[in-house]
């Protein structure tokens, strides 16, 4: 799996590059948390991507949509040589998820603080329907100070949708710059853990850890599962690191070429 | 001339809010995957989901529910449904046209004493702006209770617009309705009044007092807002060269200015409006909002009487 997360961390950067606009920072911090999810812990079959029983991801910060797409292209689901198409007019891969042009991703996104109320509707329904069918949402740290997250929140923990899973990738940064600096979010878990959730705090790069958090996750009746994952935004391009400008601005030419040598 | 029996009784029947609700209850039974969300506002507990008063969340929730091939059926205050759960209706509802059934309850004015920060005026203007959505506002219990099913059956977006107040009813019991399908309620040649919602009655008074006079009006519910009856309109524009259009909602961004746009790309006659002109209401009783604020049968008459002024003669 670090070989895909790696190619997928390539695919991240040659897509943007080749857009000149898009969010290298967020798309890379979760690199490792969506590998784990398609390559290992997520029940689908990119043959089948309407199998009802399948587990479900939505990626609620739907600006990391890099990350997405490369991992969907690799599982099977779109074309691998079209990533290069992103953004650009008539491509399947929209600046931010679109059904419409993508059927097999799970829902549209881009307007922040509304992935955890569509897995909820989701994990309901899998409950009324007895399906074994889990969904993960993920969120961004900066996206949490929607207010809508924390009545999903509530709403996860009172009707105990045990089905779904919440990820924050806690990169710490935002469009602005900090998130401490911008709308402190912290203390994070003691958050989740107040409004009910099954809370677990994680190294968000260490896949073995991811794993085995997903497997907690799948454990835990009675109520929904955050995973607080702390993650790196621009997670293994060094000049990216921990760096606000590269949220929302894409790598120069030059910029894309130290990166690829970075990512060899 | 000899006096005729009027065609409508106009006996006050139930809310059209409260017809959805028994209407939801006989299609809760027969299909298994109708859901409901509610945010504080009801009782039932059938698959059904009680969101708290947070509408935002109740609204993507739906949509996660149609995502997953459920027909979620949401309620709330139109107000509060359409106003905090709009950014949710634009991007996780209709973006991806799902089959979601947003039901808004207290609209317009005449829910009366509780006021302007609980009255819905403008959410016509809000649920036409989203594209693919279906935009539904019956007028009595008959056409509330057939057009929700029809809703539920239709697959997509839809809105239905409901009321509070007691509504006269309209219909006989066996009425057919059609998405869509605007129904001429009364004949008529030199004026048309098109309405929706209560003022479908203030218009059959309307025409049964200046028939009287000799002044032909014909009446047409339109229980659809979008799309519209183009067809319909057209007709009434074309035959009778002048138009009243009468809605409880502001009268920008409302079905007024949607008519005005058929009548404007098929055939332009003179048109008058009767709603809310720009404002918001106040406290009363729903019988003195509606006289205060112009949206009673008076008030269709005058704009009738404007009209066919205005009306250019035949040549």
């Amino acid at each position: 799996m670090q070989a895909i997360a790696k190619r997928i961390r390539r695919g991240i950067i040659e897509m943007i590059g080749a857009a000149k606009s898009g969010h290298p920072g967020g798309s890379l911090s979760a690199v490792e948390l969506v590998v784990a999810l398609y390559f290992d812990v997520m029940r689908h079959d990119p043959s089948n991507p309407k199998w009802p029983d399948r587990d479900r991801f939505i990626l609620s910060k739907g600006h990391a949509a890099p990350v997405l797409y490369a991992a969907m292209a690799e599982c099977g689901y779109t074309p691998l040589d079209q990533l290069n198409t992103l953004r650009k007019l008539g491509s399947i891969y929209q600046g931010h998820p679109d059904v419409r042009f993508i059927p097999s991703l799970e829902a549209s996104t881009g307007s922040l603080g509304e992935g955890v109320s569509l897995a909820l509707g989701m994990g309901l329904t899998a409950r009324l329907n007895g399906s074994p069918a889990r969904t993960y949402a993920m969120m961004g740290d900066g996206e949490i100070q929607e207010g809508q997250i924390w009545e999903s929140a509530m709403f996860g923990a009172f009707h105990k949708v045990d089905n779904i899973v919440a990820i924050v990738d806690y990169n710490g940064i935002q469009l602005d710059g900090f998130v401490k600096d911008i709308m402190e979010v912290a203390p994070l878990a003691a958050k989740w853990r107040a409004f009910g959730w099954h809370t677990v705090e994680i190294d968000g790069h260490n896949i073995p850890v991811i794993q085995a958090a997903f497997k907690e996750a799948s454990e835990t009746k009675g109520k929904p599962t955050a995973i607080i994952a702390h993650t790196i935004k621009g997670k293994g391009v060094s000049f990216m690191e921990n760096n606000p400008k590269f949220h929302g601005t894409a790598p120069t030419p030059d910029e894309v070429k130290l990166a690829l040598q970075e990512l060899q | 001339m000899t006096p005729t029996k009027p065609k409508f009784e106009l006996k006050l029947g139930m809310a059209t809010r409260e017809a959805f609700g028994k209407a939801l209850v006989v299609a809760g039974r027969e299909n298994k995957d109708i859901v409901v969300g509610d945010a504080d506002l009801s009782k039932s507990t059938y698959r059904f989901f009680s969101c708290g008063i947070a509408e935002a969340n109740m609204v993507a929730i739906a949509a996660g529910f149609a995502y997953a091939g459920k027909i979620p059926v949401v309620a709330s205050f139109s107000c509060f449904v359409m106003n905090k759960g709009f950014e949710q209706l634009r991007v996780t509802v209709a973006y991806p046209k799902l089959n979601v059934k947003v039901v808004g309850t207290h609209s317009g004015i005449s829910i009366g004493e509780d006021g302007p920060s609980q009255m819905s005026v403008e959410e016509t203007a809000l649920a036409c702006s989203l594209p693919g959505f279906v935009v539904i506002s019956p007028a009595d219990e008959v056409s509330a209770t057939a057009l929700v099913l029809a809703a539920i059956k239709y697959v997509g977006p839809v809105f239905i617009r409901t009321g509070r107040m007691k509504a006269p009813i309209i219909y006989p019991p066996d009425q057919k309705f059609e998405i869509g399908k605007a129904i001429e309620l009364m004949e008529g040649t030199d004026v048309t009044v098109i309405a929706t919602g209560l003022l479908v009655a203030e218009a059959i008074r309307a025409h049964e007092t200046l028939e009287a006079e000799g002044i032909s009006v014909r009446v047409i519910d339109v229980h659809t807002i979008k799309p519209l009856d183009r067809a319909a309109i057209q007709r009434a524009a074309a035959e009778t060269g002048a138009i009243v259009v009468a809605e409880e909602h502001l009268i920008d961004g409302g079905l007024g200015v949607r008519v005005a746009q058929v009548v404007g790309e098929t055939h332009p006659c003179v048109m008058e409006f009767v709603g809310i002109h720009d404002t918001y209401a106040e406290s009363g009783t729903p019988e003195q909002l509606l006289d205060k604020y112009g949206l009673v049968a008076r008030d269709v008459i005058a704009a009738a009487r404007r009209a066919l002024a205005r009306k250019k003669p035949r040549a």
